[in-house]
């Protein structure tokens, strides 16, 4: 991956404490995987900044390349990746996303 | 794609493994796996789904990998028969 696209993606990445890269946006998810994180978030009530992958095909897949993980949603705490929809929805469950988001270690990472 | 070419991806990576995928549209391209194996010990949940990833290789990447989405559970031996008892 040349420089620039991964300073492009860190700088992204930076734009949030909690920074949800996904399909669409939070008013109109364009996939149900990226629906039903952004519904997560929004039930514990966490600001969260987002970014729209379908937008930008070349951050899209460099953050594939990046992250190690090739699917959206991505949802990332300080810069960290926590999980796509299955760990979100997971953690959720568990009631660790919010201790994630609220700054505790991500111990599942 | 099938589960079946999916399982074995799976296990040519993580021959421990024991896998299940199901089909989850009857389509070919969305599926959900449970993958049961010694290699998640001590890893995270990105962790182990990044191993899964990395044993599925292309046909997860790129615009026009043959898996759309893959619904992961990622369980050591010892949690899958907790989880069951």
């Amino acid at each position: 991956m040349n420089d620039p696209l991964k300073k492009r993606i860190t700088d992204t990445i930076a734009k949030g404490r909690v920074m949800l890269f996904m399909k669409g946006n939070p008013s109109m998810p364009q996939c149900g995987f990226s629906a039903a994180v952004v519904g997560v978030l929004k039930e514990i009530g966490v600001p969260f900044e987002s970014f729209n992958i379908l937008a930008d095909n070349e951050l899209r897949e460099g953050l594939k390349e990046y992250s190690s993980w090739p699917t959206f949603p991505q949802l990332y705490v300080d810069g960290k990746l926590v999980g796509g929809a299955d760990i979100v929805r997971d953690l959720h469950a568990r009631g660790e996303l919010k201790k994630i988001v609220a700054g505790a270690p991500v111990a599942s990472a | 794609m099938t589960p079946d070419d999916i399982k074995a991806r799976i296990r040519t990576a993580l021959p421990d493994a024991e896998v299940d995928v199901v089909d989850t549209t009857g389509g070919g391209d969305h599926f959900s796996a449970t993958v049961v194996s010694a290699a998640f010990l001590d890893k995270g949940l990105v962790d182990r789904h990044r191993l899964v990833y990395a044993a599925l290789g292309e046909v997860m990447r790129g615009s026009n990998a043959p898996i759309h989405a893959l619904a992961l559970t990622t369980e050591t031996p010892d949690e899958y028969r907790q989880a069951r008892q």
